[in-house]
């Protein structure tokens, strides 16, 4: 159960007593490119995010941008080393350099950016910590939860949310934070905890696991902000701008109508500048960052744009989540990506 | 030049001690060199800062403005707590089945002796999540609650007593303590004096005893403590006021009493029948039965026996109270290794406080049990 958790940690934390002097912070790129794949750290198990399929196949929003760069920088999105961490060593995996890249469903925030020196590369997923309840509470908003107390995953924001929403609005919803999902779940279904908490994103998965979904209901109100997205090591500025890139890339991709389908066929016969700059058509992007020309196409052709990975995970087919904040800013989101000149 | 033998071993201990301590230094100066490398550093800073989160069972006031320090004492206080409870459950359970596997009668033996095989070899993890689930599955809701008494509720939410309550106007609660603590000294003394002591100083006793008591009366009147009856009450979700005992502290509690109990009655057993036969001979000779023989023969004598490896069962009860974190009953894992190291990512630190606690938390239970070791070794026949 969690003694995985506990012997990763233990090495990881062995790691940072002992890891080598030698451990060079400017050179991931160089150390990928020999190692020949691309460590991953990924979530153990969330959907929409990072699940193995029925065939063990990982699969999810943070998985399709693993695979967008191991194809860009090794030119084969199969290249990829999924390392599942646990929301408890995620970061010391990162900071030892046993994992390249962290795409976890993790929030950035001041305090991974400042104190654990983590980089914050961009946003994949804008979430927002949500409620699911009984619908026999009949429940409108999270006020109405006062005395209530709320199942949880231990964390790390999001029992600090909540003590935060108490404090503000002078409430007291009380938590129960486990190790696992699944002993939350048996506690929520006998009653001993009134509602479950989690990013906007989990709980759509979460009420799928119930016994019956039919009875439980994703409140509308969030009560934070939680922009999950890719975390780097500090240090390393040119790793750093290659996954800000990627990301941008996807964004503007859907932008301007380049899909997985037709990426190919536009290279060959755009006459957008921008489709051509981003496409490595045009310009040296590529070099600039280090990599080949066509790195965003080969990019591109793994994962799709930004809208098709969303539709894949998240869409009408799978977790039926609506895209709200998550769609392209000129739709009403906060999809936005730098631009490519 | 020769050396005694003593000279050697001295010299041996100075060496050895030295490579530990230099081995120390070592791994010091790689562990902060290496988190420097990484623009890290190893500090307790944050123990300061305010933890932002809420505890749902303290023994201890505990607010979310309050910093990880303290989060970190409401945590070590809850495993305490646990721990004992289940030492004290342990050693009652555990000496009880010893025995009935030493019973003349088959049927309460062999049951016994199967409840001992199954619970020692099965894992203790599955024990305590057993536990938690057929406590939640059992109990009703809050809406529904049993109420074996008046005021006395019991629900999935856990169990709810009046408690009571002491508010003192002038702020000299720590006085009420203090006459608190004087009445328990007063209480122990005079148990000691009745069942313990054979030949009673009359005048020291007077003198100890009102002693204790004046204290008690006027460090009471002087505090000028109010007492109030505090009554659990459904109120919304969750009953309020009294004392709530959640279901997650019942759950470990018994799982680690349970699980230890059999080692334990397996450890008597073996204890008693290390007894030399002829004591055994000598008493039924003498027209003792067994249960006196097993009362006022074997067990004295077994305890000699029996309470080294019983403290390192002890140990074990402390040490596992830490699966707490599988069902949220929030003890120092939960609390340190769970929240406050996901929040701060001080996982170094973190870990070198719990591994601290825990270091303590034996030493002391060691130190208490030589004590008594060394109490009941005296008694014997050594």
């Amino acid at each position: 159960m969690f003694g995985s958790t506990w012997c990763r940690l233990v090495l990881t934390a062995t790691l940072a007593l002992w890891g080598g002097t030698g451990m060079a912070e400017a050179q991931t790129l160089a150390q990928v490119k020999q190692r020949g794949t691309l460590n991953c750290g990924v979530d153990t198990g969330a959907p929409g995010f990072a699940v193995k399929d029925d065939k063990g196949k990982w699969v999810g929003l943070d998985v399709d941008f693993c695979r967008a760069i191991a194809a860009a920088v090794l030119g084969d999105a199969e290249k990829v080393n999924y390392v599942p961490l646990t929301a408890k060593v995620r970061f010391t995996a990162l900071q030892n350099g046993e994992i390249d890249v962290l795409i976890r469903d993790s929030t950035l925030t001041f305090t991974r950016s400042t104190q654990l020196k983590l980089t914050p590369v961009g946003v994949n997923f804008y979430a927002g910590q949500g409620f699911m309840v009984k619908k026999s509470l009949k429940a409108k908003g999270v006020k109405d939860l006062n005395g209530a107390t709320i199942c949880t995953i231990t964390g790390a924001t999001l029992e600090l949310n909540i003590a935060d929403y108490n404090r503000a609005n002078n409430v007291n919803v009380g938590t129960l934070l486990f190790e696992k999902l699944d002993e939350a779940t048996v506690a929520l279904e006998s009653g001993r905890c009134d509602g479950y908490t989690d990013d906007t994103g989990s709980l759509a998965g979460a009420r799928s696991t119930m016994k019956k979904p039919d009875d439980w209901e994703v409140l509308a109100e969030v009560i934070s902000k939680e922009p999950l997205g890719i975390h780097m090591r500090q240090g390393d500025e040119q790793w750093a701008n290659i996954g800000r890139w990627i990301l941008g890339a996807s964004i503007t991709a859907e932008e301007v109508g380049i899909t997985q389908a037709n990426a190919e066929q536009l290279a060959k016969t755009s006459e957008n500048p921008e489709i051509r700059r981003v496409l490595g058509v045009e310009g040296d992007f590529g070099k600039m960052l280090g990599l080949d020309n066509d790195w965003a196409l080969k990019a591109l052709k793994t994962s799709g744009n930004y809208g098709e990975m969303y539709e894949r995970h998240f869409g009408a087919k799978a977790l039926q989540l609506p895209r709200g904040v998550n769609n392209l800013w000129s739709k009403g989101g906060l999809m936005y990506s730098y631009p490519f000149r | 030049m020769q050396l005694s033998g003593r000279r050697i071993g001295q010299i041996r201990q100075i060496l050895g001690l030295t490579l530990v301590a230099v081995a120390a230094v070592l791994i010091a100066i790689n562990v902060s060199g290496n988190l420097q490398l990484k623009g890290l550093s190893l500090s307790f800073d944050f123990l300061g800062r305010p933890a932002s989160f809420d505890i749902p069972f303290k023994l201890i006031d505990f607010n979310s403005r309050d910093t990880y320090a303290r989060a970190a004492l409401v945590g070590l206080l809850n495993t305490v707590l646990v721990a004992v409870l289940a030492i004290i459950t342990a050693t009652i359970v555990g000496v009880s089945f010893g025995t009935f596997l030493l019973s003349p009668n088959p049927l309460l033996r062999r049951t016994s002796m199967m409840f001992v095989e199954m619970i020692k070899n099965t894992p203790q993890l599955l024990q305590v999540l057993f536990w938690y689930v057929v406590i939640l599955r059992q109990l009703p809701s809050a809406r529904e609650s049993y109420q074996p008494l008046a005021n006395v509720y019991l629900n999935v939410r856990g169990l709810f007593l009046p408690a009571l309550q002491m508010a003192a106007p002038n702020g000299r609660l720590w006085l009420a303590w203090a006459a608190i603590g004087a009445l328990v000294a007063l209480l122990l003394y005079g148990m000691r004096q009745l069942f313990v002591v054979k030949r009673v100083e009359r005048n020291k006793l007077i003198a100890v005893a009102g002693g204790l008591a004046a204290v008690a009366v006027i460090s009471w009147w002087i505090s000028a403590v109010e007492v109030s009856l505090s009554r659990p009450e459904l109120r919304g979700f969750n009953f309020r006021g009294g004392v709530q005992i959640v279901p997650e502290l019942i759950a470990l509690w018994v799982g680690l009493a349970i699980y230890a109990s059999s080692f334990i009655a397996d450890l008597v057993r073996g204890a008693v029948l290390a007894v030399p036969k002829g004591q055994e001979e000598a008493a039924s000779a003498l027209g003792l039965k067994h249960g006196q023989t097993l009362r006022l023969v074997k067990l004295p004598q077994a305890l000699q026996i029996v309470v080294p490896p019983l403290v390192s069962q002890y140990l074990n009860i402390t040490k596992s109270s830490t699966l707490g974190i599988a069902i949220a009953y929030p003890e120092i894992m939960t609390v340190l290794g769970g929240t406050t190291l996901n929040q701060t990512g001080q996982a170094i630190e973190t870990m070198l406080i719990i591994m601290g606690v825990f270091i303590l938390l034996n030493l002391i239970v060691s130190a208490l049990m030589n004590r008594y070791n060394r109490h009941v070794a005296l008694q014997g026949h050594a």
